[in-house]
């Protein structure tokens, strides 16, 4: 019966360890089907992590929190727009300017913030669900921003695949030419799509900060708004897959817990189990990568590439 | 119609403003520098002194600046080689740390048994193939199953920095080093000597200056270089005139990877002496930054070195005599590099207001 309780209690760390990365990846997902790639989502989510830690220590409120995160990353995220999507520039080097700044930035206005601690945001349990053996303690028994990022996913599921504003969204990252020919505003949607990227890796971050740790440290997001842009492919740019992939990363970055949880004493060095997300995230963009037509026919045909209306 | 500016793409891209446009940023970055000292309640014009000013006012402050300016470039021009062939490798700090990783290796084997003149010269052989090495994987990973180099290479910057960390907290710590995670400090076989004695610069800076006129030679002279343009500019043209795409990936990572390894082995042999966590120092993202502002032109990579090793010396400045988190210079790189990013459309564009000129009357 132990072993379950902390089989229940491991699936639950790794959900919340994955929503973050889920809440990013399905932001930079909605991007990417605009055609728009930005690789800024570290950046972003450094500030909005700030921005997070900011509010929620100033107003004592995880939803003001979450606010500040959202829009410390579609701030972000309109400057990258502004470069990219009016100004032509290229987007990889946009994302990555996008990258460096924000980190630089986030670390520059964090310095007050080291060493302040905020009071955990307690578990809200689901009534009734949160009392199913197993499944209840590691479902539904989370703060309420786990159970609203799968309304989140539900919402991009159906905005995407079942309404008529995200048929053009798609339609505006198959061919944005046509689109245009047609007469919908490829400009003003790929904005749209960028700031709701940005929003997400702003939230995302201001999950971490303010939920998982809750605490702000230089550099605390590690890598994970990469981790976020190679979940997306790894996703094939579907949504739902997004939600197994961030959960399983979860568990990779809980690995220490599982170690210590298995009560053998494996004497692996801390370091070794760090680098699992990392790895990971490598050995499944070859698995997925390595059928090039899994890419090509799920990745938006014009993603990267700058448009002109006027041409 | 209400007047709106538009772009409309020059025949050909103007060489004036490819020229015109590092330097446009350069200014407004420190504009906007003006303006963040104001915002904090800084004085702008004393802010911008200690930042920019300070650093340099004396033969030290100079030396210094040489100092951080060299792995910039040396890693600068190695980025350069695959970024002409759109090679997007982003994990040059991670290529840097084994470098170091694999020339301190070396020195903590050797430093007691050989000369430096052989010692030394292993020590850069082995930095560069470790740096080569770790592009090698996204070279592989690219070529092999066509995973993203980007994403590839910047993960294995978080496991570089994670193998120093284990190999400093673990098997290489000092263990008369009062439990500090570093390694022994090296013999002076291991160690590059000063240019100018009692300065910290290092021999490292002439190889430095070599490299970027080797990189001259081979970016603009050799029929390599020329390749790599095509794959960058023209795949398709590259694809028919038989230049392999494959062999681009591999050169741009391999050159990325040999000199940022070498970069990293200059810093744990200069400056450092031993090797701890400290050796990541953002180098390998700053030098993304040299390579763009500098146009992948080893003179242009030169000048960027030394603005961008300036920025490093105004942030500790800033924390010393402003009272400023040192963090301010990664804010002044990123803006730099979105000011570049901003001016460049100039250099591919030009700006029209109001409606557009009917073609007849062009």
């Amino acid at each position: 019966m132990a072993g379950l309780d902390l089989a229940s209690a491991l699936i639950a760390a790794a959900i919340f360890a994955g929503t973050p990365l889920l809440i990013v990846a399905l932001g930079e997902l909605i991007t990417e089907r605009s055609g728009v790639l930005n690789l800024g989502a570290e950046g972003m989510m450094a500030l909005g992590a700030i921005a997070g830690f900011a509010a929620a220590y100033l107003s004592g409120s995880a939803s003001v929190a979450v606010i500040a995160g959202a829009l410390a990353g579609a701030a972000c995220a309109s400057i990258f727009g502004v470069l990219a999507i009016s100004l032509l520039a290229n987007q990889v080097a946009c994302g990555l300017a996008l990258s460096i700044f924000g980190v630089g930035l986030a670390a520059f206005v964090g310095k007050p913030y080291e060493s302040l601690a905020l009071t955990a945001v307690p578990a809200w349990p689901v009534p009734l669900l949160a009392d199913i053996p197993l499944m209840g303690p590691a479902l539904f028994q989370h703060p309420p921003i786990v159970y609203l990022s799968w309304l989140l996913l539900a919402g991009v599921i159906y905005f995407l695949h079942h309404s008529r504003p995200g048929l053009i969204l798609r339609a505006i990252g198959e061919s944005p030419a046509v689109a245009h020919q047609s007469g919908y505003p490829v400009i003003r949607v790929r904005y749209l799509a960028t700031l709701f990227g940005g929003a997400m890796a702003g939230v995302g971050g201001a999950f971490l900060s303010v939920f998982y740790t809750p605490l702000w440290a230089e550099g605390m997001v590690a890598g994970r708004g990469w981790i976020a842009l190679a979940l997306v492919v790894f996703a094939t740019w579907r949504p739902a897959r997004v939600l197994l992939g961030a959960y399983l990363f979860g568990g990779m970055l809980i690995a220490q817990l599982f170690v210590q949880g298995s009560g053998v004493n494996w004497d692996i060095p801390s370091q070794w189990l760090s680098a699992l997300p990392y790895m990971t995230t490598i050995l499944v963009l070859v698995m997925i990568s390595r059928r090039p037509s899994l890419i090509r026919l799920n990745s938006p045909v014009s993603l990267g590439q700058p448009y002109r209306p006027d041409a | 119609m209400i007047a709106r500016p538009r772009l409309e793409p020059r025949a050909r891209p103007s060489n004036l403003m490819r020229v015109a446009s590092p330097i446009l940023a350069a200014v407004l970055t420190a504009i906007a520098g003006l303006v963040l000292f104001a915002v904090l309640g800084k004085d702008p014009i004393l802010a911008f002194r200690v930042f920019f000013l300070n650093p340099v006012k004396d033969l030290y402050g100079v030396t210094e600046l040489l100092l951080k300016a060299t792995p910039l470039m040396l890693i600068a021009i190695g980025l350069a080689v695959g970024f002409r062939a759109n090679v997007w490798n982003i994990g040059a700090e991670g290529q840097y740390l084994l470098g170091a990783i694999a020339g301190a290796g070396v020195a903590l084997a050797f430093d007691r048994s050989l000369p430096a003149a052989i010692l030394l010269p292993v020590m850069f052989i082995a930095g560069a193939l470790g740096g080569m090495a770790w592009a090698a994987i996204p070279a592989w990973l690219r070529t092999r199953f066509n995973a993203n180099e980007i994403l590839v290479s910047l993960m294995l910057v978080y496991v570089a920095q994670l193998l120093v960390s284990w190999l400093v907290h673990g098997p290489w710590k000092d263990p008369q080093g009062f439990n500090f995670p570093q390694t022994r400090m090296f013999e002076a076989a291991a160690v590059l000597p000063p240019l100018i004695e009692t300065m910290r610069l290092t021999h490292a800076f002439p190889l430095a200056i070599v490299a970027l006129a080797a990189g001259h030679v081979l970016l603009n002279r050799s029929f390599i270089g020329y390749q790599l343009q095509v794959v960058g500019q023209a795949p398709a043209a590259a694809r028919h005139a038989g230049f392999s795409i494959r062999r681009a990936v591999w050169v741009g990572l391999l050159a990325g990877g040999a000199m940022a390894g070498i970069a990293g082995l200059t810093e744990v042999a200069g400056p450092l002496g031993q090797l701890t966590e400290h050796v990541a120092n953002h180098y390998g993202f700053a030098a993304i930054i040299v390579a763009f502002l500098g146009r992948l032109h080893p003179v242009g990579i030169f000048l960027a070195s030394l603005l961008m090793a300036l920025m490093y010396l105004g942030g500790e400045q800033a924390q010393q005599y402003l009272g400023l988190p040192s963090a301010v210079a990664k804010v002044f790189q990123g803006l730099l590099l979105f000011f570049l990013l901003g001016t460049d459309v100039l250099a591919q564009y030009r700006i029209r207001w109001g409606r557009r000129v009917a073609r007849a009357q062009a």
